[in-house]
């Protein structure tokens, strides 16, 4: 029986599901700092096109990643209404851009399906899983490759 | 952390702090400027660290350190002068001793002979009595009374008798027996700190039997049942007769390394020493004085009496107790020296043996502590950094405060305004109190320049004084730490380059002995060192010569005078043509520039022909702050280091000249320098700039390179907090750091010689179209 709790409890997984362009992705909520609303970016020279620049975190220089960009969809100009989610990967702390928050999801990691086999190449990288809710589709993504370890390699390419 | 390392670390930090306090006493005997409690406080200081080094088995350290204090206390008692030659070798003697200390802690090995020169020079000097040192009369003012008993000296009975205490008929008596065989007791109780310190009580007893016939009694009486025994508690006590030929103090030297651990009492066995004992209860003080006098080392004892003698711990308060780890309080007291010290205060000692040493030592010292030194807290620097961030945080948090009042239009109402601007005032005290925790006087540093000079001084068998100047100004710790290098190399270069031969200075006329002169001192918001000496000054031509032979410059190349003398910083420059071991090791005044440079600071030279030459660094107070130029570039802010611009200027159009099809440069003053668009390498727009339409900086790199930066507008000139930006992120070229401005906003700051190496020597930039010109 303490088993059976056990393995319940490792199965679950907390998800934050946000909006970009419409689509549904999330990411595991342990790696979310915090979310707050989007503010100017100071603009980084020689960066990557979807690093819109660095913001002020309570003192801490913070990279702000366009997500539309990077998964190569459409980019409006961010309004008020944006959000950015603070994340922490690795060492590195980075704002992700995205349009809004829409939940916080609870489920099993039983129910993350692998992503379907698409043409897609931003599903194949960026991509770990979809999560079936009700009549909606979730994609995991997968932030290590979102936000490379080392910027500077990308920076330089 | 393992606790004995722990241990290890507190003792070489105190190390450190001895030796420093060790160098500026022994200066100030040899200069003169020494007071009467500077001979104390130099010997207090090598007895410390032989004290510690016991502790931790650091025999070689403990075996110099002993004979150094041994000469010390000739000294200290004023039987041998402090002649310039005896300071020569007690200086000497400092410079093996934190050899030796370096050494221990980084397990090295050592240079054996050069310490065993020395050990056979301070055995030399010190050689001159013959017997077992005395105490020190001026330390306590009774007759040492059982010292006497070793000597038999006449001497010492009229000093006793001038004293006039009872215990004279006594010593007289003693006297007679002074070659004979003389017993002891001990009364010996461990505490548990003996044993957590990895001391032995039966090695201690072994060792005591080496002395002549023991006859130990172990004292079970403390012992409990079982239940109440703490395994690591210490209840065996030991009453010890020995017999012996030798003296009290060389028994007390056996629990040296157990001071303050164990409760000690050393009587003599024989009838005089009974009465003396009979006596304690009238004389006290006098006794107990005997006791100090005997044995400095053995703090044990007198703190035993103390502790009986209720009415004397009340002289000084508990509260004065000495908190080893955290801070270290050197308590200055008149009071006689036998009661200078509450069990309690050495109880706490305990654990960091070296700190109980030292306050063991204060205690036996007694009164005649030297200067007070100040009161200090030992804090992680992680810790302040981690404050110096948030308060950081604090001054851009009230500009936003500040603004957002402004904005919403209530600055003028209910008080807000003032109370803002007193918010404001004191974000900005607290800033500067805090950045002043991690500000440190360069006194440190220029002692131990005081050593090199010495070393360079003997390498070249030239005489040289040190004289320095404002050592107390304050510079970031950093900082401090970081300007060790550069400066050892221009003081031996002073020494070794800049002063000529004694010879040559008596023919010219100088005095015989060259002087180098190290001064700080704060200027304008930085601190400027200075290194002085009155040698010959540069040699141009030949400077000139070498530059040329070396092709680092071009044989007709026409030079002003700070032109050649800036020769020295070329990288791959040495004046000397044979490689002397001094300064000649490889590395040359470019390495020096680029440290100074990485620090924020420059390096100036200026030299007269004959009368000598100035290098004078100038540094920020602190890395975490950088003066800059805040500037706007293609609607972006940007901060532009202050210490890389020359001028500002805003060009006329017939300034500008084109160079192929897109390279501009301007003329300033007739000169010809590139002038770059931050704008567009940094690929903030994609067209160049009007250069009319903005402003230029006129900026030099750190190797000498000149060129013309585009900006829109200046804003301001301020300082700022320098932000790492690769903490998140990454390297950007062209940019060092970032840093929030008022506005909470981030802004960027170039690195002047990113941006110049960028747009030189990586023209796949320039390809881009986006940096193309348009």
């Amino acid at each position: 029986m303490s088993d059976n709790e056990k393995i319940d409890h490792d199965n679950e997984v907390e998800l934050v599901a946000f909006r970009v362009e419409k689509q549904e992705f999330c990411v595991n909520i342990m790696s979310v700092r915090e979310i707050r609303g989007w503010t100017t970016e100071s603009v980084l020279p020689l960066a990557p096109e979807f690093v819109r620049g660095v913001i002020n975190l309570r003192g801490s220089v913070v990279p702000i990643v366009d997500l539309a960009t990077r998964l190569g969809l459409e980019t409006p100009e961010p309004t008020a209404r944006h959000v950015i989610i603070i994340t922490q990967v690795g060492e590195q702390v980075v704002g992700l851009l995205v349009d809004a928050v829409s939940d916080i999801l609870t489920t099993l990691n039983d129910k993350i399906q692998p992503t379907p086999d698409v043409a897609s190449a931003m599903a194949k990288e960026f991509v770990r899983g979809v999560l079936p809710l009700e009549d909606r589709m979730i994609n995991l993504i997968e932030l290590n490759t979102v936000l490379p370890d080392d910027f500077l390699q990308e920076a330089a390419a | 952390m393992d606790p004995m390392l722990e241990l290890r670390q507190t003792f070489f930090q105190e190390c450190e702090e001895l030796l420093v306090e060790l160098e500026s006493g022994l200066m100030a005997m040899d200069d003169g400027s020494a007071v009467e409690d500077t001979v104390h406080a130099v010997f207090r200081a090598v007895h410390s660290i032989k004290g510690g080094a016991g502790a931790f088995a650091l025999d070689d350290l403990v075996k110099f350190a002993h004979i150094f204090e041994t000469t010390l206390d000739e000294v200290r008692t004023e039987r041998m002068e402090a002649t310039p030659d005896v300071m020569s070798v007690m200086l000497r003697s400092t410079d093996v001793l934190s050899d030796l200390v370096r050494a221990a802690r980084e397990g090295e090995s050592v240079d054996q002979e050069r310490s065993q020169v020395l050990i056979d020079e301070l055995a030399a000097l010190s050689g001159v009595s013959t017997e077992p040192q005395e105490p020190s009369e001026d330390e306590v003012n009774f007759a040492p009374v059982l010292l006497d008993f070793d000597l038999g000296d006449d001497d010492d009975d009229d000093n006793a008798e001038a004293d006039s205490t009872d215990a004279v008929n006594a010593e007289t008596d003693n006297a007679e027996d002074a070659e004979a065989k003389k017993s002891f007791i001990i009364n010996f109780r461990p505490k548990p700190e003996l044993y957590a310190n990895a001391n032995e009580a039966s090695l201690l007893l072994r060792d005591l039997a080496r002395f002549g016939d023991v006859d130990a009694t172990c004292d079970v009486s403390q012992v409990p049942d079982l239940d109440g025994l703490d395994p690591e508690g210490a209840y065996l006590a030991w009453t010890i007769n020995v017999t012996t030929t030798e003296d009290k103090e060389a028994l007390s030297d056996v629990f040296d390394f157990v001071d303050g651990d164990c409760d000690l009492e050393i009587v003599s066995g024989s009838e005089d020493a009974v009465i003396a004992a009979d006596d304690g209860e009238n004389a006290e003080p006098n006794a107990e004085a005997n006791t100090e006098a005997e044995a400095e080392t053995a703090a044990g004892a007198s703190e035993e009496n103390d502790t009986e003698d209720n009415a004397e711990e009340d002289v000084i308060p508990a509260a004065e107790a000495e908190e080893p780890a955290i801070a270290l309080v050197e308590e200055e007291s008149e009071a006689p020296s036998q009661k200078s010290e509450p069990t309690e205060a050495v109880e706490a000692a305990a654990p960091a043996p070296a700190a109980g040493q030292k306050s063991a030592e204060a205690a036996t010292g007694g009164a005649k502590t030297a200067g007070a030194a100040p009161a200090t807290v030992r804090v992680d620097l992680g810790r302040v950094d981690r404050l110096i961030n948030l308060v950081g945080e604090l001054v851009i948090n009230q500009a936003m405060l500040a603004q957002c009042a402004i904005d919403a239009g209530m600055a003028r109402e209910s008080g807000v305004e003032s109370g803002l601007e007193e918010l404001k005032h004191l974000t900005r005290d607290i800033q500067e109190s805090v950045m002043a925790i991690r500000a440190q006087p360069v006194r440190t540093l220029f002692q131990r320049m005081s050593r090199i000079v010495r070393e360079a001084a003997s390498a070249t068998g030239k005489s040289v004084r040190l004289v320095t100047d404002g050592e107390m100004t304050e510079v970031d710790k950093t900082v401090v730490e970081r300007l060790a290098d550069p400066l050892t190399h221009m003081i031996r270069n002073a020494v070794d380059h800049g002063l000529e031969s004694t010879e040559k200075r008596e023919a010219t006329g100088k005095s015989a002995q060259g002087e180098v002169h190290l001064s700080a001192a704060h200027r304008s918001g930085r601190v400027v060192i200075e290194v002085t000496d009155d040698g010959a000054g540069i040699n141009r031509d030949r400077v000139k010569q070498i530059a040329i032979d070396k092709q680092l410059i071009s044989e007709d190349a026409v030079l002003s005078d700070s032109e050649i003398d800036n020769l020295i910083f070329l990288p791959g420059f040495s004046t000397v043509e044979q490689v002397s071991n001094l300064s000649g090791r490889g590395v040359g005044m470019d390495v020096v520039k680029r440290a100074i440079q990485a620090l924020g600071g420059k390096i100036t030279i200026s030299s007269k022909p004959g009368k000598g030459s100035v290098f004078s660094i100038s540094l920020p107070l602190t890395l975490a702050i950088l003066d800059g130029m805040v500037v706007e570039i293609a609607g972006q802010t940007l901060v532009v280091p202050l210490t890389a611009i020359i001028e500002t200027l805003k060009p006329d159009a017939s300034d500008i000249h084109t160079i192929g099809s897109d390279a501009q440069v301007i003329s300033i003053r007739g000169d010809f320098i590139p002038l770059v668009d931050i704008g567009s390498t940094m690929k903030y727009r994609k067209v160049t700039a009007d250069p009319t339409k903005g402003v230029v900086l006129s900026v030099e790199t750190d190797a000498g390179e000149r060129c013309a930066l585009m900006v829109d507008a200046i804003h301001d000139q301020r300082q700022v907090v320098i932000k790492s930006l690769e903490e998140n992120y990454g390297t950007v070229p062209g940019v060092a750091a970032a840093t929030i401005l008022g506005d909470g906003r981030i802004a960027l700051i170039l690195d002047v010689d990113g941006i110049i190496a960028n747009t030189s020597e990586a023209p796949s930039y320039q390809e881009t179209p986006l940096a193309a010109v348009g």
